[in-house]
């Protein structure tokens, strides 16, 4: 059931209706039936796989709690006749037990993802190893179910209990209670990926109906499927062309391609968490944001502190800091200072667990050595400009009217938009010697530039009149955007005033409706006379 | 106190570190200063600062980063 | 407060919901220059609302609305009749059209064009469109949907064709403006006239096929069709129009089968494919090599098919009837202006 259809629409409506007629203490019961019902619509097979992670969890986490509790008491009653080493002995002891619950539970659940997600992966890899050794006998390739959201649920709930052996977080002790904030519908296919400490308790809690909880979230709901199925399904129609026959569309293709797909992806990324965000108020429960104008970065690294905000910071948070700082990594920069110097020494901790980090990133986004090239070029880029920064400050110092210009930020800003676009291609051509290829012909392909201008822009299946409409969306798109602050895209602002409220969303609707790319589409030629 | 502040010295010898109350959220401090700092304090205190405490409102101020350490060595 | 809410709310969702009914009034095809079959379901309700009550009813795809001409039938015979006929019309659709039929009025014969039994499963979403969206709503309708649904379409669709024709806002031209609440006629009670000749020219039969069965399906519905005209006191005739075409090949093993089902359930079936009687010239009867009669052709169908209506079913000649007169007169003489109109343009 994708949220571009017509029976999300329906199981919506009902879902909300019910959720604020029925008596209030069973709202969330009535989530976590919803939410299961929705992902055993988009997948029967899937419900063990989520069962599994919640049951684990439920019972790592509860155990984690148990152990903390009692090292709490026993502290407590034995505070006077224990010396403050012998405290601090005996907490080591017990974070230790409980650590290796935290490893298990996450051996096991990662597990699952990376048996499911990579094995096809790993093993193509190795059979093309074999290959190149001259090798014969390969392994079969099995074909595994990969269950809807896989990736995101997992990583909320490992998350969660890393928060709980962290004590940044309560055990929940319920195990439907968490079984909802593993399934919660609304962020199920594509995050954003929630804190327990954030979301939890909201889903739990008793809801009331209001004007201002349901507005502005049906607003948003629409605001998102204007999004996505008036830009992002209309651009994908000339994206794909482009991609399915590369040796056609070289050097004003390609160029082409890295700025439709930005805006393409920026639609329907955003547009997709709206709709998710949106639904979740229309509920009263706030999901926090996943994106705060990415495009108006000036550099690759706060690209990533504004562009699917949650992945980043759980990542940051459960693999760079955690990794950086380990016990091993300390030693090796204590030794590679001794070795090789203060600048290189203080540097190799955070090399390490930046390029860890953007390896998993880029292997989180697919099984696929695109996605981990695309990765990796991140982490380069974001080495590179942190070696440079010393550079552009004291470029800054000198040139300070410079630097402070608009010219210069709408400069850094075009800079990383071109960047973050040009590598975003690997996740079009799937193919990393393809990409290079093709973004290599923007540099000799110049007689491809005279198609922008003979009309062969529209043989991509997007006609003049779309592009048209497109241009305008994304005009609104971007000045809805630089109107609104972090986080209230239409903030209650709008439903304060009703009459402008009911223009914008019945404005949204009829836009979305007519031209939005959904449904069959309608081809002319399917209704001329064949001969019956 | 002033252990901590050499250190942080150390790091960013420009900064004033006496005053200044927003170290992350300014971006004075990058995630290679704040571990560089970490593997410091750890060294030079005989604590040890876990991943969870990295927060912002830990690493804003010097005086807040003092706490911390102070909160890790007393339980 | 909540009162300003209410009231703008509800106020802009009933200007929303009249924007997009207008937009789905100009966004609908309106099949009135190309495509003209798309328009012929919603005329018999012109007809029908006007009280006009018919003798027989034809049922089926092309090969009923291409081959007989109700104002000829009147003229020679007397015999009143409508033919309910759509591009590909399936024969479920056509067992809907039928029960939707008798809900205004009571026919004598029910007549059916068995080549649509050769369909096991939906077909073309675009034929679907032909013959359903013009439907009234009635549970009839609904049912007829959900019989012929193809993969890729969905119920909603048909509700609110908006969400099938929004796209079409791309290509609009005049004609979708000025057709918005009205459309001409394109048909003589359902007879969609063809006057160009293309004569036919190969001599190539249809293919051979793996597997000549009839589908089950077919022969269920012309079970339910026939017991829908037994409670309707109407008798039910099957035919075969005559085509000589080898891309829509009427194969003797589907006739034998047709046949062998009629035996079987006392019920008639003419074959006019090879019937001489009818003087069938194939090379000017047919506007498009021989898969359709044109104007010619269905005029000497429409002879030989209303003697057979009368003389062997006995349907009542009512020329004598000076109401029904005046109306079928006026019929045959549009049509025959619109035939001599047609032939002198070219």
């Amino acid at each position: 059931m994708a949220f571009t259809s017509v029976e999300f629409i329906c199981f919506l409506a009902v879902t909300v209706l019910l959720y604020y007629l029925i008596p209030k203490r069973t709202q969330w019961p009535l989530l976590l039936l919803a939410s299961y019902i929705f992902y055993f619509l988009a997948g029967g097979w899937y419900l063990p796989f989520i069962a599994t992670t919640t049951v684990s969890s439920y019972f790592a986490a509860v155990i984690m709690l148990r152990s903390s509790e009692k090292e709490k008491n026993y502290i407590e009653s034995n505070r006077d006749n224990m010396s403050k080493d012998e405290r601090k002995t005996y907490k080591a002891v017990q974070k230790k037990k409980r650590f290796r619950i935290l490893v298990a539970a996450l051996i096991l659940n990662f597990g699952i993802l990376g048996v499911l997600k990579y094995t096809g992966f790993t093993l193509s890899n190795i059979n093309s190893l074999i290959g190149f050794f001259g090798g014969q006998d390969k392994i079969s390739v099995p074909s595994l179910i990969l269950p809807l959201g896989i990736s995101f649920y997992t990583f909320q709930t490992m998350g969660y209990l890393i928060d709980v052996y962290r004590n940044t977080t309560t055990a929940e002790k319920n195990i439907f209670r968490l079984a909802l904030f593993v399934s919660f519908f609304p962020q199920l296919v594509q995050g954003p990926i929630s804190r327990h400490s954030e979301l939890a308790s909201q889903l739990y809690e008793k809801h009331t109906a209001s004007w201002s909880v349901i507005a502005p979230g049906a607003l948003r709901v629409c605001w998102g499927y204007f999004k996505k199925l008036v830009i992002a399904d209309t651009l994908m129609v000339a994206i794909k062309a482009i991609v399915e026959s590369p040796a056609e569309h070289e050097g004003m293709y390609v160029v082409y391609l890295i700025i439709m797909y930005s805006a393409e992806i920026y639609a329907d990324f955003t547009g997709g968490i709206d709709i998710t965000i949106g639904v979740a108020q229309m509920l009263g429960i706030r999901v926090t944001e996943n994106f705060n104008r990415p495009f108006c970065s000036k550099s690759t690294k706060e690209y990533w502190r504004r562009w699917h905000i949650t992945m980043g910071s759980w990542f940051s948070d459960y693999v760079f800091y955690p990794v950086s700082i380990c016990k091993p990594m300390q030693k090796l920069s204590k030794f590679s200072r001794a070795k090789l110097g203060a600048a290189v020494g203080k540097r190799i901790p955070v090399y390490l667990a930046t390029i860890l980090t953007w390896f998993l990133t880029g292997l989180w986004h697919g099984a696929g050595w695109n996605f981990i090239v695309w990765g990796l070029l991140n982490c380069l880029i974001i080495l590179v400009s942190q070696e440079l920064q010393p550079l552009y400050d004291r470029f800054n110092n000198k040139h300070k009217a410079l630097a402070d210009s608009r010219g210069w930020e709408v400069f850094c800003q075009v800079r990383t938009f071109l960047l973050m676009g040009i590598i975003r291609i690997l996740d079009c051509y799937r193919d990393v010697p393809l990409t290079f290829k093709m973004f290599g012909t923007v540099f000799y392909s110049f007689s491809s530039w005279r198609d922008l201008f003979n009309g062969s822009l529209s043989d991509l299946g997007v006609s003049l009149s779309q592009y048209a409409v497109v241009i305008v969306a994304i005009i609104i798109v971007w000045a809805v955007s630089r109107k609104t602050e972090e986080g209230a895209l239409f903030g209650e602002k709008l439903c304060s005033r009703p009459l402008l409220f009911s223009f914008c969303a019945a404005g949204l609707i009829a836009a979305t409706l007519i031209f939005g790319s959904y449904g069959i589409g309608y081809d002319a030629s399917q209704f001329i006379y064949s001969q019956f | 106190m002033d252990k901590l502040i050499e250190i942080l010295k150390e790091i960013h010898p420009d900064v004033d570190f006496e005053t200044e109350n927003a170290l992350v959220d300014d971006g004075i401090l990058d995630s290679l200063d704040i571990v560089t700092l970490i593997t410091e304090i750890n060294d030079r205190f005989d604590v040890s600062i876990p991943a969870e405490e990295i927060i912002p409102e830990n690493f804003n101020s010097a005086a807040a980063l003092y706490d911390l350490i102070t909160r890790l060595d007393e339980d | 407060m909540v009162k300003k809410r209410i009231i703008s709310v509800i106020a802009v969702l009933l200007i929303l919901i009249l924007l997009l009914y207008l937009a789905t009034l100009i966004l609908m095809p309106k099949y009135m220059s190309v495509s003209k079959e798309g328009a012929l379901i919603s005329e018999y309700y012109t007809e029908a609302d006007l009280g006009n009550t018919h003798q027989v009813i034809f049922v089926g795809d092309c090969e009923v609305y291409e081959s007989f001409v109700p104002p000829v039938l009147w003229n020679e015979y007397g015999i009143t009749s409508y033919i309910r006929g759509s591009a590909q019309q399936l024969i479920w659709q056509s067992y809907y059209l039928l029960e939707e039929t008798f809900e205004y009025e009571s026919p004598d014969v029910v007549v059916f064009n068995v080549l649509s039994v050769k369909y096991g499963e939906p077909q073309n979403e675009a034929y679907n469109r032909m013959t359903l969206d013009k439907m009234r709503w009635s549970k009839i309708k609904a049912d007829a949907i959900k019989a012929s649904m193809t993969e890729e379409e969905n119920f909603a669709s048909y509700i609110f064709p908006l969400l099938r024709f929004h796209s079409r806002w791309n290509e609009l031209g005049a004609e979708d403006f000025r057709y918005m609440f009205k459309r001409d006629k394109v048909s003589h009670n359902g007879y969609l006239m063809q006057t160009s000749v293309v004569p036919k020219e190969s001599d190539r039969v249809g293919e051979e096929l793996m597997d000549y069965s009839l589908p089950e399906i077919g022969f269920e519905y012309l079970d339910k069709m026939k017991k829908l005209c037994e409670e309707n006191g109407a008798e039910l005739v099957l035919i075969k129009s005559p085509t000589n075409s080898w891309k829509f090949w009427w194969y003797d093993e589907w006739d034998r089968q047709i046949e062998a089902y009629a035996e079987k359930n006392g019920l008639d079936y003419y074959n006019f494919i090879d019937e001489e009687g009818v003087g069938l010239d194939w090379s000017r009867d047919t506007y498009d090599g021989g898969i359709h009669l044109n104007v010619y052709g269905a005029e000497k169908m429409t002879l030989y098919f209303g003697k057979i209506l009368s003389e062997v079913y006995g349907v009542e000649d009512l020329r004598t009837d000076d109401g029904i007169s005046g109306v079928w007169d006026k019929k045959y003489d549009d049509y025959i202006k619109a035939k001599e109109g047609s032939a002198d343009k070219k």
